[in-house]
């Protein structure tokens, strides 16, 4: 399996991670990422903003270089607003001809063309549809039992386009965490918003979208994302929106892959796990005990690896 | 009606009146049924409802549009254009009406367009965003010395975890100048 790899800004800086965590996994799932060569920002979510064409040029011109390296792979994108913006580009240029012109024009600025028939995927469509919890499960050598994990799905990678779950109730995550292990823990929340950038510009708003789903959370071990930002916004505002709601709402926010690739037993420091805000002592020392009881959840294993890869994860944060 | 006073406008300009024309476009055959403001998580915060904003925007009543704050609002989870039973794309409307607040400098929203401007200028040099300069140009815009204080918590921490590096960028590494040149240039065509 071979996809164009478009990691997006956020994966460079600060969610270096998810980045990390994503390619670790899928080279551990053999999947192979072909990075697209000299990809540039997709626009976020500030040229929609600013300007109808830009938000439609910025993606088009990361479709037109992977189009040109490949035309016959689909293009992995890890970050739910990268996804969108590259999704939105690929359908319009099928179903809006006169803005497919005004595309073309921009770009052909730069001397690219655009046909507009890459397939844009989000990572969990393929670890959720490609891949599936069988391939996961088949290799979960430390399954993270005991573990209950909420998973928050946000809002882009369901809607507008309705591509691989439910945009209501979405639930393409649920199968991933039992295969690595842990428990699914219910809730209603998985596909609320988070206030995307308003915990920057309009942040009062930003706290209460949080604070309601930091609340739903409670009970859980940790939180599951796959978005950068959703990640930000549940990670590193908790003791803020903890102070302004009157309440205690830290909890372990995770990237998806982050939680698969333990079960895989891939190590903390290849994914990442020390550069999360939100990973706490209670959670390591949960999985750490997940490693201990061993696939079969038999004795303990008291091998020196194993006690390296419990200092390992205790160490990540 | 209002004239705008001093170098940044305050109301609507004639062209942001065209702006309202495509706008009313997509949302002419709303029913007025409020599924989008019940859907709306931003609902809370907002001055004119979504339904609201729509008559509004029907009626052609362009102050009270761009004196709202309700698109600005607008954190685009796109529930309203998911529910929406006339199959209207909401979120493609308050993008528009964002843009247009952004094109004509609008003041009251001027917290919000010059983040995003900033960020998009930063792209616009360099390829991909840099936090730590479009975030001082927002900054330097902003004249507020409170603001960078909200900011230097999570500022810190990012640059603990070696996730934001502190250096300026060298200029034009990957510059997307002509493409955003011909965008700008196709958009005025229009």
């Amino acid at each position: 399996m071979k996809y164009h790899y478009y990691p997006g800004c956020s994966l460079e800086g600060t969610a270096r991670e998810y980045d990390q965590s994503t390619r670790a996994l899928l080279t551990a799932l053999e999947v192979e990422l072909a990075d697209i060569e000299n990809w540039t920002c997709c626009g976020a979510s500030a040229a929609e903003a600013t300007s109808e064409l830009l938000a439609m040029a910025l993606p088009a011109r990361n479709l037109a270089l992977a189009e040109h390296q490949a035309d016959s792979m689909d293009v992995l994108v890890p970050c739910s607003a990268c996804y969108l913006n590259l999704k939105t580009v690929a359908e319009k240029m099928q179903s809006d001809a006169p803005l497919a012109a005004r595309i073309h024009a921009a770009l052909g600025e730069e001397g690219l063309h655009l046909k507009g028939r890459l397939r844009v995927r989000h990572l969990l469509d393929v670890l959720a549809t490609d891949l599936g919890p069988a391939a996961i499960r088949a290799r979960a050598a430390r399954p993270l039992v005991g573990l209950r994990i909420a998973p928050y799905y946000g809002c882009q990678c369901l809607r507008p386009y309705a591509d691989f779950d439910d945009p209501e109730m979405p639930t393409s995550m649920e199968p991933l965490i039992r295969a690595a292990g842990a428990e699914v823990f219910p809730w209603k929340m998985g596909g609320r918003c988070c206030g995307a950038s308003h915990m920057s510009t309009q942040r009062e708003v930003g706290i209460a979208l949080v604070a309601g789903i930091l609340e739903a959370a409670r009970g859980a071990d940790a939180v599951v994302t796959v978005c950068p930002m959703c990640q930000m916004n549940l990670e590193a505002f908790q003791g803020l929106v903890g102070r302004t709601a009157g309440k205690d709402l830290h909890i372990s926010v995770l990237y998806l892959p982050q939680l698969i690739g333990l079960a895989l037993g891939l190590d903390a420091a290849t994914l990442g796990l020390d550069l999360n805000l939100a990973f706490h002592g209670e959670v390591k020392r949960k999985i750490a005990a997940a490693d201990g009881a061993g696939p079969a959840g038999g004795s303990r294993d008291e091998s020196p690896a194993h006690g390296r890869r419990i200092t390992a994860v205790e160490e990540a944060c | 009606m209002n004239a705008p006073t001093g170098n940044r406008a305050t109301v609507a300009s004639p062209q942001v009146n065209d702006d309202l024309v495509s706008v009313r476009k997509m949302v002419q055959s709303c029913i007025q049924c409020g599924t989008c403001t019940g859907s709306c998580p931003n609902a809370f915060a907002m001055d004119l409802t979504p339904r609201q904003l729509w008559r509004r925007v029907l009626l052609d009543q362009r102050e009270a549009v761009f004196q709202s704050r309700t698109f600005m609002l607008c954190s685009a989870c796109y529930l309203c254009t998911l529910r929406c039973p006339r199959g209207l794309p909401l979120t493609e409307a308050m993008h528009a009406l964002k843009q247009a607040a952004s094109r004509e400098k609008l003041e009251r929203y001027r917290p919000v367009t010059a983040f995003y401007r900033h960020f998009i200028e930063s792209v616009r040099r360099h390829g991909r965003v840099n936090e730590l300069e479009f975030m001082t140009y927002y900054f330097a815009e902003m004249k507020n010395p409170m603001l960078p204080l909200r900011y230097s918590g999570l500022g810190l921490r990012l640059v603990a975890k070696g996730k934001l590096p502190l250096r300026w960028p060298l200029r034009r590494t990957q510059p997307l100048e002509a493409l955003f040149r011909k965008v700008a240039e196709l958009e005025e065509a229009r």
